[in-house]
This record gives structure tokens, sequence and C-alpha cells, in this order.
């Protein structure tokens, strides 16, 4: 541990702490744009020059001068130096502000803006823009720049999901540094010198590997935007959720961009035991089933004229009419790793009230990749084992198939699953006595499903899923469900009264004290003490890639992580 | 220098003392390596190949060499900051990006004396450990880099360069490398980065000292052409004779590149300190071109700030202060400095009573906006914004509070930029209005504030109910 001085007050950091690390850590934040604690400190802002002091060096046998706390006092240097790469030593000082830093900052501000177009009334960035944001700390009000400014190309395509304005960039280089450093996918990089810099793309190559749009994320300012969500919505009208990504085993933390009941964009949530400050692309795109046009919104029962829209208590009554006269063996259930740890947990009440031991979900792989992309496509496949009691998910799939071909299995409740898509054959399902369907979309399916249950997507709902690490995490309700679209849990908890006539449960809490209760891996734990981060609830094999290398970059020096 | 004959008309001032210049211009000389081996080249090599390196190191310590590149820092200390402690390879890298605006030494030692280079680089490399050398020679010296290959081939031939140098045991192999036209390339860690086949981004420091952490994240030492010329001839006289020549702490001999409104203009060897600045002119030099008076001169190439004629300055001389002018100052690295300008690289331009400061500060602008890598803010915005004023200055659409933007903008470029750059593109405006405020500003006119300068600012202005108020 090393003694340092920050803005007049002695404290402890350990060695090797970076300046700007040290000062937010005394809880002052130095402004910057290059330097992002993911990423290598190229200083190239020179945003974040605070004043640094160390103890004289002294000529032999003279006595250091030391201050009213007995302290050597410090040598102030005349030059400001930057906080971001520099890293603290014993004897220390810095000052974050005072007439030498605050006049670098006022100068950094103005040199920034000379050659920034003020577009900021049609700038996607605006509100979450840190050129504004400093402008208002840091600035000048006014400028002294008369001259023309520098133009650049604007609105290009840069790849399939992000567009470049060359104007607003500012040269930061964090996009570039985070794809050298993370995806490792050296495409972009910058052309010609000085002013005239412009950030460009490989020749014949384009930013389009599945992290892409991290750099929009980390884009101080508005030269990336996301196609996406470009001129959708201003960012100061989004309500942000924190929640977590359903897109793959890896649940990566989020934060939901939404407006009056409307997804607008995914960004990715600071977690450093899941997803660091990243995620894939395919995540960020998950929303947009939210309102595709095949969306169910309404319970469905399927007449003479095909399906018509119904009540949930008439939908309920009919799916437990539709049960009541088969026995356990007959009934099936084909639940879904894609449910909540609350969902799958009705799921196992429903099992048990038929008593039938016919329960499996659907698993889903898919090729992973050395970062954050997951082999399991399921995003809670670990809740599934534990909260169904399945040792191998998936396992039973092929007994209930042959049970409905053969037509022992005389019904099917298929919860967030298409069996059609999962191997079942259309015909077969046709024999059924009674199949029900949950999805969210129209699917094969419920096209032959006696009953259709519209499911509320990842956004609409609450509830817990366990990572493939084991890591128990929070989803959280950024809009309301379209329609008569309910949280799945009380739909369950429904058809469950309709066949049983019990009752009792009104919050999500409840099912979580009662799942706790009987599964003694969530003993002790409530959807409260799950928290933003979540718990680590399981022991796992598994590694997360991208955090073993950055680990590794830690351990380096190369990056403060 | 008494037996060398001089080709006509380029013999050496006799205030000149020859030593890295000695075969610059000199009759029957080329640049074989026969030539040079009849002459006595590559002795002091095979002599330093039998001595312990520390010893090479410490007699140039002793010799009071400065870096002849710029910032004349001691180049045997910069040669002990190589951690006792490594296990990496040292490079060494020879740098022959002469690109700052006044100085044209080195091109006539790749030209001319390529052999001399190459010793003086054995030397220095045996001294620091470096198997592995470099000579970084600028884009717009196509017919230096081909003398190059060629006198490292004689060099290979003749058992100087390769495995076993002369049965020493030293293996060293020196590679020419071009570069592509950018001064930043002239920069250490800029000519680093550029080596390794990047953008000649200079590189923070810390950590990315060179001696520790250089090229390939390796030990890296990385000197001017005209200072590894100097180790040959300190090897040859030893330090402590060497430290004889110029004056205490401004040892040796440099030579000044005088440029501008003198009678000869060209490249003079002297003593370092020996010369005043006036005697450099009016002596060496012929004088100023008839009729006319000295206005200014920058004396340690276009980054050094800008001296007016009549400046008073005050130094240390012993003990005591005194005060002097521009002609009496000596032309050595301390003096300069305490005067408020620099050596730099030796690059003198006179400037007589006929030049337009405002013209010659917009010229110096020019080349720093061009040549600014564009990696760090404040010399990438300033260095454009400081040339777009002048440009207007120049061309009469200035007011008078574009001076003090001027000198506004060039403070926030001063010391809070990754390399030296910062200060390069910064000193000359600083300084030219600082001392030539008036002139600057009778450039001006008042009329012009508020005016759209440009067709861009007229359209805009048609936005605004009324002009603005200056």
């Amino acid at each position: 541990m090393v003694n340092v001085q920050i803005d007049g007050t002695w404290m402890q950091f350990p060695k090797g702490t970076r300046m700007i690390e040290a000062c937010r850590q005394a809880g002052v934040e130095v402004p910057h744009y290059c330097y992002h604690p993911k990423l290598t400190s190229p200083g190239n802002c020179r945003m974040c020059l605070v004043q640094m002091g160390m103890p004289p060096r002294l000529a032999p046998g003279q006595e250091p001068e030391k201050d009213e706390d007995g302290r050597t006092k410090i040598q102030w240097m005349p030059r400001p130096a930057i906080a971001c790469a520099n890293t603290v030593a014993d004897g220390m000082g810095i000052r974050t502000g005072g007439e030498l830093v605050d006049e670098c900052r006022r100068g950094v501000m103005e040199f920034l803006l000379i050659n920034h177009p003020l577009d900021c009334p049609i700038c996607d960035q605006a509100g979450e823009c840190r050129l504004q944001e400093f402008s208002v700390e840091h600035g000048n009000g006014v400028s002294r720049f008369v001259d023309n400014k520098v133009k650049k190309p604007k609105n290009v395509d840069i790849g399939p999901r992000i567009r470049l304005d060359d104007e607003r960039c500012i040269m930061c280089s964090r996009c570039i540094r985070f794809c050298q450093e993370i995806p490792e996918d050296d495409v972009l990089g910058f052309t010609d010198r000085g002013s005239h810099t412009v950030l460009t793309t490989h020749p014949g190559k384009k930013l389009a590997n599945d992290y892409s749009l991290n750099t929009v994320d980390i884009c101080p300012v508005g030269a990336l935007t996301s196609n996406d969500f470009r001129f959708q919505m201003r960012v100061w009208f989004l309500k942000e959720t924190p929640s977590i990504c359903t897109g793959c085993g890896r649940g990566c933390n989020t934060i939901l961009g939404s407006r009056e009941d409307e997804m607008y964009r995914i960004t990715p949530r600071e977690n450093d035991a899941v997803n660091s400050s990243w995620m894939c692309d395919h995540g960020r795109q998950e929303f947009q089933l939210l309102s595709n046009e095949r969306r169910l919104t309404d319970p469905l029962v399927l007449g003479d004229q095909g399906h018509r829209l119904s009540s949930w208590s008439e939908a309920h009554q009919t799916a437990a009419a539709g049960l009541k006269l088969l026995g356990p063996e007959e009934i099936a259930i084909v639940a879904s790793a894609r449910m909540t740890n609350e969902e799958l947990y009705m799921v196992r009440r429903l099992a048990a009230h038929l008593k039938t031991e016919w329960v499996d979900v659907v698993p889903r792989s898919q090729e992973g990749d050395d970062l954050l992309i997951a082999e399991d496509a399921n995003p809670n496949s670990l809740g599934a084992k534990l909260v169904l009691g399945l040792e191998n998910p998936g396992a039973k799939l092929a007994d209930i198939k042959a049970g409905v071909e053969k037509g022992t299995i005389k019904a099917v409740l298929a919860f967030d699953e298409n069996l059609i898509g999962a191997g079942f054959e259309e015909a077969s399902l046709k024999k059924l006595a009674f199949l029900l369907n949950t999805h969210l979309l129209a699917n094969p399916t419920a096209d032959v499903a006696q009953v259709v249950y519209p499911s509320a997507g990842f956004a609409e709902k609450r509830g817990s899923m366990i990572n493939v690490t084991g890591r128990l995490q929070r989803l959280n309700q950024a809009v309301q469900p379209p329609g008569q679209v309910m949280e799945n849990w009380e739909v369950l908890r429904d058809l469950i009264q309709a066949l049983t006539g019990s009752n009792g449960l009104y919050m999500i809490e409840d099912v979580f004290k009662l799942m706790a209760g009987e599964i003694a891996a969530f003993k002790g734990l409530s959807l409260t003490k799950i928290g933003d981060l979540g718990v680590a609830l399981l022991e796992t094999e598994e590694k997360v890639p991208l955090l073993e290398k950055e680990r590794e970059r830690v351990a380096k020096g190369l990056i403060v992580g | 220098m008494g037996d060398i004959t001089y080709k006509a008309g380029r013999e050496p001032h006799p205030r000149e003392k020859r030593l890295i210049f000695r075969n610059v211009d000199r009759e029957g000389w080329d640049t074989s390596i026969d030539c040079a081996m009849k002459d006595g080249g590559y002795e002091q090599a095979k002599k330093a190949l039998t001595l312990e390196p520390k010893a090479i190191t410490d007699e140039v310590k002793t010799s009071g060499l400065r870096g002849r590149g710029g910032a004349g820092f001691p180049t045997g200390v910069k040669w002990g900051f190589i951690p006792p402690t490594n296990t990496k390879p040292v490079y060494l890298i020879c740098n022959a990006d002469e690109s700052e605006p006044g100085t044209f030494k080195d091109r006539y030692i790749l030209h001319q004396d390529p052999h001399q280079l190459i010793e003086g680089m054995i030397i220095s490399c045996y001294a620091v450990g470096a198997k592995l050398a470099y000579i970084y020679v600028r884009e717009e010296f196509p017919e230096a880099a081909k003398i190059l290959e060629k006198a490292i081939g004689e060099a290979h031939e003749k058992g100087f360069l390769g495995k076993d140098i002369q049965g020493s045991g030293f293996d060293l192999e020196i590679y020419v490398h071009r570069g592509a036209g950018a001064y930043i390339c002239g920069e250490e860690t800029g000519l680093i980065e550029s080596l390794e086949g990047k953008r000649p981004y200079p590189r923070i420091k810390p950590p990315y000292f060179p001696a520790a952490l250089g090229l390939y994240m390796s030990p890296t030492i990385v000197n001017n052409v005209e200072t590894l010329c100097h180790v040959k001839h300190i090897m040859e006289m030893g330090g402590e004779e060497y430290a004889k020549l110029g004056t205490p702490r401004n040892t040796g001999t440099r030579i000044l590149c005088v440029s501008g409104d003198v009678q000869q203009p060209g490249y003079y060897e002297v003593e370092v300190g020996k010369l005043t600045f006036g005697e450099l002119v009016n002596d060496v030099c012929g004088g100023l071109k008839s009729g006319r008076k000295l206005k200014a001169v920058i004396p340690g190439g276009s980054s050094a700030k800008v001296l007016r004629a009549d400046e008073r300055f005050k130094i240390k001389k012993g003990d005591d202060e005194v005060e002097i002018g521009v002609e009496d100052i000596p032309m050595d690295f301390d003096t300069l400095m305490a005067c408020g300008s620099m050596a730099g690289s030796g690059g003198v331009i006179v400037m007589d009573d006929s030049r337009s400061m405002t013209w010659v500060l917009n010229n110096i602008n020019n080349f720093y906006a061009h040549e600014s890598c564009g990696q760090c803010t404040p010399c990438r915005e300033g260095s454009l914004w400081m040339k777009k004023i002048t440009d207007r200055v120049v061309s009469g659409g200035g007011t008078p509070s574009d001076i003090d933007t001027l000198a506004g903008v060039a403070k926030n470029i001063d010391g809070r930029t990754i390399c030296a750059f910062g200060e390069a593109c910064s000193w000359p405006t600083s300084s030219f209005v600082a001392k030539f405020r008036d002139e600057l500003v009778a450039s001006t006119t008042e009329e012009n504030a508020g005016k759209a300068t440009t067709p861009e600012a007229a359209a805009q202005r048609r936005y605004l109910k009324a002009e603005p108020v200056a």
C-alpha cells in the first residue's frame, strides 16, 4: 500500500493503482474520454490531466520539509499529468482541481468542440454524451473559433448494424481498441492525420463482428450510432430497467431501455462475474420479438371454425376440462428452459397436481464463441434441472414423443415451446385428446392446440434464472405485455386453480418463497436478495472465456479491469 | 584538416572545426568502404571491440556528448537507462528522419560519409549490447537509403557487420528502414511505432520509455545520425580529450545549419559554444544581405522560440549575471536555453527586416498543422486552429483579438500533449506573439471583427438578427 494525497486528504491505495481509479475510490470523478477500465490506455484525449506532486528529491544530508501532519511536503509539478495511465506512488499528491487543472480541462473542451458539429438536437447521443456533460461542467460557454470546421464523411455505412459520423468523432480510439482487444477483429483504424484524421474500416472490410454494437455504447459521442436505435427515441425519455439477457445461457446483465410500454434498446450492464461491460449483438435484438407481428396477445380456444379469442377464465376452464378426464400417465408436460425459475416452479406444482412423471424441457445448443456466446442457447437450463428435478434435460422427450405417437400419451401441455420445431409430428399432435400451447408467437404447435395461452416476453415479467456458470440472476419487468397477456407464473397459477380450486399466491415473491422452502439450493434467498448483480448459486466447471482473457490482461497490467 | 583538400568553393570556414563533416565536400572522396578505410575508417570500431562495453559507455559519459537531434540529452546517460536486469534483446535505432525545418546536416553524412555512421553505430551497438540496429531514413532521402544499403553491404563483405565481427564474437546486423513522409516519425516513440509497422503515434511516457520499453517492448536506444558519428570520434580522441572541444557541459563540435537572410547560408561545423550568434552570422556566414538589418533568429530549428534582434538576455557567467544581446549569445545548449529558446537540431534561421513575421509564423503554422499526427487533442485541434487564424490574418481577414486567441491556443497546447510536438507547434506561436505582437496586430483590422470570414460563415450569418458585437 502507498500513501497518496488526493485533494488534500491522505489515503492508502495498493501499489499499481491508476491515479484515475484512486481518485474514483476517493470519490472524485476525473473527467475522461479515451480511458476505459476494460481497455488499454493510450492517454490521447488529455481530458484527465491532473496536477501531480511528489516528495522532493533531497540532497545528501538534507532534511525533508514536513507539513503540519508531519508528512513530507509535496513538490507540485508545473506540468499536468494524465491520471488514466499513471500509477500512484508513495508520497504522491494529486490535485483534481485548481487553476492549472481547470485551465487544462477548459482548453481540451474548447479543442474538442471547435471541429465538432453542434448538431445535438438531431444527435442520438444527446443526453448521454460525454461531450455535452463535460461541456456543462468544464466548458467555456462561448467559442473563440470563427473559422470553418473541418469537413469529414458523414452517415458512413461501416457495418450492418452501425453508422459512422466522422465529424462527430473525437478520436478517442475506444472503438478501435475495443475491436482489437475484445473480439480481436482489427477492422477499425484511423487514416489521414492531424485534425483531418478519420475513423474508417479496413478497405473491403466491415465492422460486422458479433460484438460490434459495444463500440456504440463506449463511443463517448455520437460518432457511432446503432442502425436500430438511431432516430427512434431521445435517450432521456427512456426508462432504464436493469435485467438480464435471455438470448443464451450466459445471462449477460443488461439495461432495458423502454418508454411507455415500448422497448427501444438493450445495452450491457457491467457485471464482472458474468459479462464484464459487454454483450453480443444478437442479445441486443431480442426485444424485437416482443413487437413481432405474429405476437399472441389473447388466449385462444379451438372451436369448429378454428381458433377464437377467449377470456382467460374460459381458456382455463377449457384446459381443465380437457385434462380432468385423463390419468397421470396420459398427460405430458413439455416446459422450456427459457422459462424463469418461478414459472418452472409453477410447472412443477402443476405436474404434482396432475401427478405426471412426463415432464421435460427442450434442450437447445448452438455454436458458442470464445467470449460470451454460450453453447447452451437456453437461458435457464440449470434452473430447469434444479426446479423440475431433471437430471438430463431433454432425456424424456423421445419417450414423450413415442407416447404421443402410440397414443398412450393423450394430452400435452407445451409451455413456451413449439413442439413441431422440437421434433414432434403435426399429425400425431392432431391425434391428441388435448393440446395446450403457451407461446410468445403464433407457431405450428399453437395452430393445432385446443387452447393457446399468450406468453409474456422477457422484458414483460419478473423472475429469476440460473446462467451456465450457476449464477442466479434476476429478470425485471420493463414494459407491460400487450392485450390480455399476463405474467406466465400467474397464468400457471390460474390454470392450477381451475384444476384444483387451490389458491393463495398473489405475488411472485411468494412463489420464490415457496420454491426456496422446497428446493434446498434456494434456501435463505429471495428475489430481493438476488440483487442486481445476482448471486453465485451452483458450482459448475463452466468458465467465461471473455473474463479469463480479461484477467490475463489485468495481470499483465494492460488494463485496470 | 591540413592534408585534406576540399572541392573548390566548398572549403570550410577557418573558424570551423570539422570532425563529423571532415569528409563532406572533400576532394577525391566517395562513399565506398575502400575510400573510408584508406582514411582510417573502421579502425575505431576494431579498437572498440577489444574493450569492455561499459568502458565505451564511460568514455561517452566522460565526453559529455549531448544528443544532436534536438533535446540535447546526454548520450551516455541515455545509454545507462537500459535496465541492468534486462533479459530482452536490446535494439539501437539511428534516427535519420531529419525533418525539422531549417535543419540539413544529417543528409550530408548519409549522402557523403555513410561509413562514418556505420562505424559509430557498430561502436554504440557494442556498448549498449544491441545485436540488431535500424537506420530509420526519412522518405525524402531515397538516395541516402540506397547509399546506406550499399555501404552496409560493403561493411558486411569486410567483416564489420554480421556474425563474429573481426573475430570479436560480437554479432551485429543493421537494417535500413524508410519512412513514409511524416515529421512525427522523428519523435523516438513515434519512430518505434512506425518501425513496428503501425501509425507513428507517439507513446505515453511513462510507461513507454524506449530504454526500457521500446521497439517490440524491448530496451531501445534511439540516437540521431550526428550523435552516433560523434561516438566514433570519442573513441578516437578519448572522452576526456573530446570534452576539451567546445565549452564545459556543451562539449564537442556540432553542425549549425544556417538558412535565411545571410550572405552565405550553409552548414558549418563548429565547437559548441565557441562562437557567438553574431560571429556566426557576420564572420562565418559573411554577414547579412547588404543594406539589411537583423530582425529575428530562430536558433534551433523551426520549433525553437524566436529571438528578437533587439532583445536583451540575462545569463550567468561564472557567478556573475551579465546582460547580453542576441549577437553575443554563444551557440550552445545551455545559453540558448537560458535565453528562452533552444539549440535544438542546429537549424539557425536568420531573418532580416525584409521579413513579415506574420508571414513567417503562418508558414511555420502551416507546417505543424500538416504534420500533427492527430493522436492527442490539444495538438491535433490546436495546430490547425493556429494555422487557420494566421492564414486569415495573412490574407487580410484578421482582427486584433485573433492575436490574443493565437496566444491562448498555444498556451493550451504547451505541456499538455503526449509528445514534444505540442511544444514544437506552440512555441513558435507563443514566442512570435510575445515578441512581435505589435507587428502581428498591425496585420489585422479592427473592422474585420464580427465580419463573416468565409462563405460558410456568411451563409450562417444570414440567420443572425444582428451582427454580433466584437
